[in-house]
This record gives structure tokens, sequence and C-alpha cells, in this order.
């Protein structure tokens, strides 16, 4: 069963005289444990089409079905709700609560979903540690470095248990070593906890790694393969 | 909840110099605040209490009608059992009982109407500390058959002690009421409407002068606290019938009411431009706070966190930063308030002269009520909820979408 269905879902923004389509007819259909690369040129449509599939926008035409749910009718309150206990996120700019200590910032994301205090607690260290920061629990966003604090943002996205991760150009501000270092971790989680996470990316590093690639073009899906490069590499 | 907390706490030291700023201008507001009220609420206790002090008491108990006529007719007789009932009740501090009428004056060729107040010597000293005013002569008692004339009074008619002038004038029920009294004593009035006009007698001699034996004018009562005026006064309406009358100062002295309502009410304006101010400084505090923050609150939401948790946590951190403000100032303001109690402020100049023409000790004194700054911790935390509706309405029409793109 589909994990994500998007059914010839359309944003169109009226904003100006001549109306945008931000994402075109798109249908696109993700599986539990894939490893998906949204890719395209800036405007092409990656982060609207995340937006979508995240709850955070709603088509102008179209169905959106998520887990089994078709959320492309939810009201903004019901949807908050929904992301909160099927979405995982992670941003470009990290976007930790800066007042938080890195175990703070994923406790919170439990607290929402009213884990008690012990159980936060503990899963909190647990996260951390697998994303190997084990020893910076304490430390405030500022106190680390970019990568250290993306690891956090992933810690956060996986702390609520969600059905999948949702990465907008999640290595877009970190240096190469930072980046491959997150996208083993990642790779990790797929592989060996089968969580599912679809990326917007211009990141070759993330690209090579996706095993599935969609591209977008004006708001439509160009292509939609198995990762060729990936596939080489295997072979 | 307790996460909450700490997030809005640690949100206000993000950036320390505008939380501190911002409580800073609650923080001076509210001791300025505190001051003015002190001030003027410590004045109206002193004027008041001066007032009373003078003449009326806080209570003064009539036959009907006299307040308005201020006839002998109305004039009334208290018996024993009555006066025995007033003792009886609790906070009552002083009973001054007075015979008062009008009545001409004459020495030699030169006539004056005089008011006659009829005392109880040692009752009405202890009320209006009488003696203290004594320039010549001596001080009256129950049995003197002397009269007290103001110095002012003395001057015109040209008088001294051991001069004996003619009382002619109208007794209880048209009865003429004349005699020659010696002046046994000059008393000296700061007021000059009271030093050209008061004389005193014993309020027996008084009584038989005017042919009103047992009869009285006024009872002026003193209180141990004026908060209990109200529940005192009402125990006083149940001991007299609907025969007398029972006025507190407030009706005995419209014009003093009228003079602090108005005082007052200049008071409250200048609190209310202190506190646009204050609320100015909240606001503006706040809206950099929202506007900087629109991301970080696009995020929260996307990641899940509920509006109106993140509407709660915008809350804190506006009475967060309000409360610093105000209990530190109220905290500072109260050995400020309790010096300047316990030491007035002396008046000089003009100001203090008028004072001093009304009979009044020239200074201003501060009175500290807990009440004052429970009205400025209320108000303030009223200007806070209200600033705070700006990021509540804002998070409220927040769209995460539009907050993400910053």
């Amino acid at each position: 069963m589909s994990l994500i269905e998007l059914k010839d879902v359309s944003r169109i923004y009226d904003e100006t005289v001549v109306p945008i389509r931000a994402v075109d007819s798109v249908n696109l259909i993700i599986d539990k444990g894939e490893f998906t690369a949204i890719v395209g040129p800036s405007g092409s449509g990656k982060t609207t089409l995340l937006n979508l599939i995240g709850g955070l926008d709603q088509p102008t035409a179209g169905k959106i079905i998520v887990d089994g749910t078709d959320i492309s009718t939810y009201k903004p309150d019901v949807l908050i709700n929904f992301r909160l206990h099927h979405i995982g996120f992670v941003f470009q700019a990290y976007n930790l609560i800066p007042v938080f200590t890195a175990k703070e910032n994923v406790e919170f994301i439990m607290l929402l979903q009213n884990i008690p205090k012990t159980e936060r607690e503990k899963k909190a260290l647990d996260f951390l540690q697998a994303v190997g920061l084990g020893d910076r629990v304490n430390a405030t966003p500022a106190e680390l470095s970019g990568g250290q604090q993306q690891r956090v943002a992933v810690a956060r996205a996986l702390a609520s248990s969600p059905s999948f991760v949702l990465a907008d150009e999640p290595t877009a501000n970190l240096d190469s070593a930072s980046a491959e270092s997150l996208l083993d971790l990642m790779e990790n989680l797929n592989q060996n906890n089968n969580m599912t996470f679809v990326f917007s990316t211009h990141d070759q590093k993330v690209i090579r790694r996706a095993h599935r690639v969609v591209t977008l073009q004006d708001g439509k899906v160009k292509s939609d393969e198995l990762n060729p490069i990936r596939i080489k590499n295997e072979n | 909840m307790n996460t909450y907390i700490k997030l809005a706490w640690r949100n206000l030291w993000r950036n320390k110099k505008r939380t501190l700023i911002a409580a800073s201008s609650v923080f001076f507001a509210v001791i300025l605040a505190l001051i003015m009220r002190s001030m003027q609420r410590g004045y109206y206790d002193y004027m008041i209490d001066a007032s009373v002090r003078m003449y009326t008491g806080y209570i003064q108990i009539h036959g009907k009608d006299y307040w308005e006529k201020k006839s002998l007719e109305e004039s009334m007789i208290v018996d024993e059992k009555q006066f025995q009932k007033l003792k009886e009740i609790s906070g009552i501090k002083l009973i001054v009982p007075r015979f008062e009428t009008f009545s001409l004056i004459s020495y030699g060729n030169k006539t004056k109407v005089a008011q006659i107040t009829g005392i109880n010597p040692q009752l009405e000293n202890q009320l209006t500390d009488l003696k203290k005013k004594i320039v010549s002569g001596q001080y009256l008692n129950d049995s003197s058959k002397g009269i007290m004339l103001a110095k002012g009074l003395a001057e015109i008619l040209n008088v001294n002690v051991g001069d004996s002038i003619v009382i002619y004038g109208q007794g209880y029920h048209g009865v003429t009421a004349a005699a020659q009294v010696p002046v046994t004593g000059i008393i000296k009035f700061t007021l000059p409407e009271l030093n050209k006009s008061f004389t005193y007698l014993s309020i027996s001699y008084a009584q038989w002068l005017f042919s009103a034996p047992e009869r009285l004018t006024s009872i002026s009562i003193m209180i141990d606290n004026p908060k209990d005026i109200d529940e005192i006064k009402s125990e006083i309406h149940n001991i007299f019938s609907d025969n007398y009358e029972v006025m507190d100062w407030e009706e005995l002295s419209p014009e003093l009411v009228q003079s602090i309502q108005i005082d007052n009410a200049q008071g409250i304006i200048m609190l209310g431009i202190l506190y646009v101010v204050i609320a100015f400084g909240i606001f503006g505090t706040i809206m950099m706070m929202t506007a900087e923050r629109v991301k970080e609150f696009g995020i929260l939401i996307s990641v899940g966190m509920k509006k109106w948790r993140l509407a709660l946590v915008t809350l804190l951190e506006t009475l967060f930063v309000s409360f610093i403000g105000v209990i530190s100032g109220a905290i500072i303001s109260i050995p400020i308030l309790l010096y300047f109690k316990a030491n007035p402020i002396p008046l000089t100049g003009e100001y203090a002269k008028a004072i001093l023409a009304w009979g009044f000790e020239p200074i201003l004194p501060f009175a500290v009520y807990p009440g004052m700054f429970f009205a400025q911790i209320w108000t303030v935390l009223a200007i806070a909820l209200v600033s705070a509706l700006y990021p509540i309405l804002f998070i409220r029409k927040l769209q995460p979408v539009d907050a993400l793109r910053g």
C-alpha cells in the first residue's frame, strides 16, 4: 500500500494577473521505505510539492492521500495535528529553537504529542545518541556546527515517530563532509529502520544517494525513475 | 506548562537589551505612578484629617434640619442613655458636644456679629487642640462664666483679657439672650474667617444664656479608623430616631470633597498619560519580538505546534516583561514611599503660606496603601494582556507556508 499518493494535484497561485501553476497536475505515489529525491531547477515547484505533501499548503485541485487519509480537504487546525503525528520535517536552515538545548529541542516535539516527561527524556537521549550527538545533548544550537544542528533537526523529526520525513534542501547550508555525514545518517535510518525520506534538493550528493529521482519542470513531473547513478554504482 | 514557561522566559533573554529597556520603561513608570499616587492620597488624607480635627469631626449628630437652618429651634436633646450607647460603639474615639449660635457682641460703641460656641473645654481641646491657640488669658473650664474671643474679633472690638463685652441675641423659642461677660482668653486662628468671628463659652453657660438648658446643636465624633466610618455611622443611626440627622465629613464639607475629586481627576489623567507611555513601550517590544520571529513561528506550526500553544508562549513573554517591570518598580518604591511617609516633604513659598492660612502645617505627606500597588499590577497586567492580543491575532492568521518564506 502506498504511503503518499498524489492524484492529479495542482497548486495555482493567482496573486498576479497571470496565474502561476506552481504544481501542475502531478500524479505521484511514494511507498513506505523509499529514499526519494525531488529535483529540478529553481522555480520548478519542488518546495511547493513538498509543502503540499507535508500538509503545509493545500492544493487548488486534486487529492493528496497520506497514510490512507485524504488531507487535501483538512482544515488548517486539523492539519497541524496531522503533521505532528505523521510527518517529520527537516528544513534547509535547521530551524531549531535557539533557546533550547539539543535535548530540549528533540523533547519539545514529544511534549506537543503529550508524551510523559520521563519517556520523552529517554527517547530524546536515544535519538541524539543515534544521530551521533550523545555527548552534545546540553549544547544550544549556537554552540553546535551546522552539520550538528542538522543532525539535531533529524533527531527532532524522528522523535515524533512519523510515517515519513520531508527534508527541504537539507544539505544546502552544509560543507561537503557534514553533508555526506548527514546523508550517511539518513541512509542508515532508511535502511535499518525502513524510514521513508522525501527530499527536495539541488545537491548532487543527495541525488547520488536517492533510490528514486523525481524531476520537476514548470510544476510538472518531467521524469520519475530509479536513480541511474545509484544503479550504476551498485552494479 | 513548565516547558512553555521555560520557552517564553528564555525567549525574553534572546535580546537582553530590548527586554531590559522594555522592562525598565515599565519599572520607571510604575515608580513614578506610585510616587504620584502616594503623594496625592497622602495629601488627601492629611487634608481630611486636618479638616475634621479643625472643627467638624468625622461624624456629626444634629437635630433634624439643623444643618440646613442653623437655628436653635432645630437644636436637640441627647439623653444619658443615648450618650452611653454612643460610647459603647467600638471605633469611636471622642464625642464632643457643642452648642452653637450667632449673636451680637458689643464693646463700647463697636458691635459685631459673632459665632458663639458653647463647648466642653476638655473634650473640645482633645478634638481641636484649642488650648494651644490661646495667645493671652486662660483657657475655659466647665464652670467658667467668661468668654474666649478670637484674636481678630478682639482687635475689631478693641478688647483685652479682663474687659467685659455684651452679648445680645436671640435664645431658644425667641427668648432674648443678653449678658455682660468678661473676656477670659484670646485665641488665635490662622484662618481669617474664624479669627474674625469665633467666640467660646462653656457649654452650660451658653445653654443658660440662650435659654436652652440641656439642648445641643451638634455632637462631633472622632473615630479610630476612617475606613470604619460607614459602619459607625450606621450604628449611630440605629441609636437616634428620625428626629436627628447623622452626617459624615463628606456631607459636612462638600467643598473639600469636591476639591479632592477635581485634584484626583487631574491625577488620574496624568496616570493615564503615563500608562499610555507604558503601553507603547510594551507594545513596541511585542511588535518587534513578533516581527523578527515570523519564520520561527512558521517552523513551530509546521512541525505540529498548535497555534494556541504558540499564542500562549507569546502571552507569557508579554506578561513576563511587564511583570519584571511592575514588580521590581513596586518593590523599589516601597522604601521610597515609606521614607516620605515618615518624613513628609516640607512646602515653602506662597503655596506654604496659603496652606498655613488654612490652619494646616505646610507639608506634603505620602500615604502607603496596599491597594495602590495592586492597582499598578492590575493596570500593567491589563496593558500587557491588550498588547498580547497583537501576537495572538498575528499567529491566528499566520499561514506556515508564508511564514517559512520569511
